[in-house]
């Protein structure tokens, strides 16, 4: 890979001091609730970074549910809320402070993300899993009704991919010659139950995007350039009537030593002692909120 | 009051007359269908407006999906599909992505319940009411006739919110005068009386028509209500009508639990507690058949609703 150039060095060193933010973020937001996903949120820190801040076009002040003239971004694996919820707020969707009420009651920080409480920032609920890549369609072909040029953007867990109806969407996505649509996958090969290859293998990625009739990129997830490279290539390759993926290799838990390598950290929170331990591998910053 | 039989024809035309219509007045409205849109009548519209047009191919959940997402950007999308397919197969599509969304999806639902016929339970839906009311938010509309079907087609995409609007395969007949209102939520009654209240919905609604007719040859008079809009329920037709008659029987092609008899029962428990009878499939599936031998059988026929009527009344 190339040397970065000089304000290209400093994009990356401006992106990575946020990510380490969000990174606190995550696991202050968890261990507060006492429940909550950091695994995944930790392994997409980079990413859902660089989209907010470097990449989508998009006003937060100006937010609006139509999103006419802006990228749009759709979190089809919504567990991973903690990470989405910071990097909402650090761009300026909603009050940085409001991370505090991350799923508490009467809060509009929802365990999975959802419209009901009006959040800006969020178009759709997600959760159940698998049903975010059909909406991104759907609003993809409204942005070509509308002729918005704008982009739509989603990411998805590897183990999601698991659902039917993602295959169900790709198979629209490309017939419906979508190329304005770009996903992305978290592609961390663990899920609840253990290594998506022993629970149930997803075989040759790659290869099935492919043959999907996607456009497919590989990335290395949790590496800045790496993945702003990517992500220009996957714009690049917009507007040429295919959809675009970009499979990102990610570590689940990455940032903090003692959540990486396993699926274990996917889904429970850190008690005191941890969360001393894993503030003290990420540096503050922008300022705990 | 004397309803004619205008014409024969079967609901799910005037969904399709009334999408048509929608396509030409209003350029939000689109369309979905999952491979079933000659069984829909949605072929007009396609034809007319294929850049709103979209053929999802046989992938039903995919489907509610994209129609939630269409919203996102201010369109006003119909999705059309049998009714089995469109509420049970994708529950939790519908309930996450459209209903707890909050989504301005019209869900157009057609061959519900027994008159679907020949092709047997698999398709013959009869749960999908209950299904549908349980979701927060849903409005729920079972039109009668032809054109009531086309009315209320209009009507839910002038209608914020997401709806269900389930309607029929067999040619059945046309009744309702193309001047009679239609508003979502407001029952109708179409034959006042004074000893029974019939409350039906969708093409129970002729059947009622024709049991009342029946009981006034025994001195009987039944009030028949046409409660088109299941969610929300006009509760206080039904407890005004209940005060006139004091008993009540509902009418639906419909598993016994869940759909209309339930919401009607729901509101004269705690408003107006009279006796109340069931027309409705008798908690299990149905068969091939035709409509007719079907609605026999499963006791949805005119007779049923004489005799429901009988009972209510030997219990006040």
């Amino acid at each position: 890979m190339p040397a970065a150039t000089a304000s290209a060095q400093d994009t990356i060193t401006s992106l990575q001091r946020i990510a380490s933010q969000v990174r606190r973020d995550i696991v202050r937001q968890v261990h507060a609730a006492q429940s909550g996903h950091p695994g995944g949120s930790l392994g997409c820190a980079d990413f859902l970074t660089a989209l907010y801040f470097h990449i989508l076009r998009h006003d937060p002040k100006a937010w609006t549910m139509d999103g006419r003239g802006q990228d749009l971004f759709f979190l089809s694996n919504g567990h991973i809320s903690p990470v989405w919820y910071s990097v909402l707020a650090r761009s300026g969707y909603f009050p940085i402070s409001e991370l505090a009420t991350f799923r508490r009651i009467n809060g509009r920080l929802q365990g999975h993300p959802t419209t009901h409480e009006g959040l800006p920032g969020v178009r759709m609920a997600s959760g159940s899993l698998g049903q975010g890549l059909s909406v991104a369609i759907g609003a993809a072909l409204a942005k070509k009704l509308n002729g918005d040029d704008r982009l739509v953007y989603t990411l998805h867990g590897d183990g999601e991919l698991q659902e039917g109806q993602i295959w169900e969407a790709a198979m629209l996505a490309a017939a419906k010659k979508l190329d304005n649509l770009i996903s992305t996958v978290d592609w961390n090969g663990r899920q609840i139950d253990g290594d998506v290859d022993d629970v149930l293998p997803l075989g040759d990625l790659p290869a099935k995007w492919k043959a999907f009739g996607w456009e497919v990129l590989e990335a290395e997830g949790n590496d800045m350039q790496a993945l702003l490279e990517a992500m220009e290539e996957a714009k690049a390759r917009t507007g040429r009537g295919k959809p675009v993926m970009v499979l990102m290799r990610t570590e689940m838990g990455q940032g903090v030593d003692f959540m990486m390598n396993s699926h274990a950290w996917h889904g429970i929170a850190p008690n005191d002692a941890q969360l001393a331990g894993a503030l003290a591998q990420l540096p503050e910053t922008l300022g705990d909120y | 009051m004397n309803y004619p039989v205008l014409d024969q024809k079967d609901t799910r035309s005037g969904f399709g007359a009334g999408l048509l219509e929608l396509g030409d007045t209003n350029p939000d409205v689109v369309a979905l269908c999952a491979d079933l849109t000659g069984s829909l009548k949605m072929d007009a519209f396609q034809k007319k407006y294929p850049e709103r047009f979209f053929q999802v191919g046989i992938a039903e959940a995919n489907m509610m999906g994209v129609a939630a997402g269409l919203t996102i950007g201010g369109k006003i999308p119909f999705t059309g599909t049998f009714a089995n397919f469109s509420t049970g197969r994708v529950y939790d599509q519908i309930r996450q992505s459209i209903a707890y969304a909050g989504k301005n999806v019209k869900i157009c639902a057609s061959h519900a319940g027994l008159t679907l016929g020949e092709d047997g339970a698999t398709h013959q839906i009869l749960e999908d009411i209950g299904l549908m009311r349980m979701l927060p938010g849903m409005t729920v509309i079972v039109p009668c006739d032809y054109n009531q079907t086309k009315q209320a087609t209009k009507a839910i995409a002038a209608h914020d919110g997401p709806c269900y609007l389930r309607f029929g395969r067999p040619k059945w007949p046309v009744f309702i005068p193309n001047d009679l209102p239609f508003e979502i939520g407001k029952a109708q009654v179409l034959v006042p009386g004074t000893d029974v209240t019939v409350i039906a919905c969708g093409h129970l609604v002729w059947h009622a028509l024709q049991a009342a007719e029946e009981l006034v040859g025994s001195g009987i008079s039944a009030e028949v209500i046409n409660m088109h809009t299941i969610k929300p329920l006009d509760a206080d037709a039904v407890v005004a009508s209940a005060g006139r008659t004091g008993c009540v029987v509902t009418c639906e092609e419909h598993n016994r639990h869940g759909g209309l008899g339930d919401a009607v029962a729901q509101v004269l428990t705690s408003r107006k507690p009279v006796p109340q009878e069931f027309v409705a499939v008798n908690d299990t599936f149905g068969e091939s058949g035709t409509p007719d031998e079907l609605l026999r059988k499963y006791g949805l026929y005119p007779s049923d609703i004489v005799n429901a009527a009988r009972r209510a009344l030997s219990r006040k």
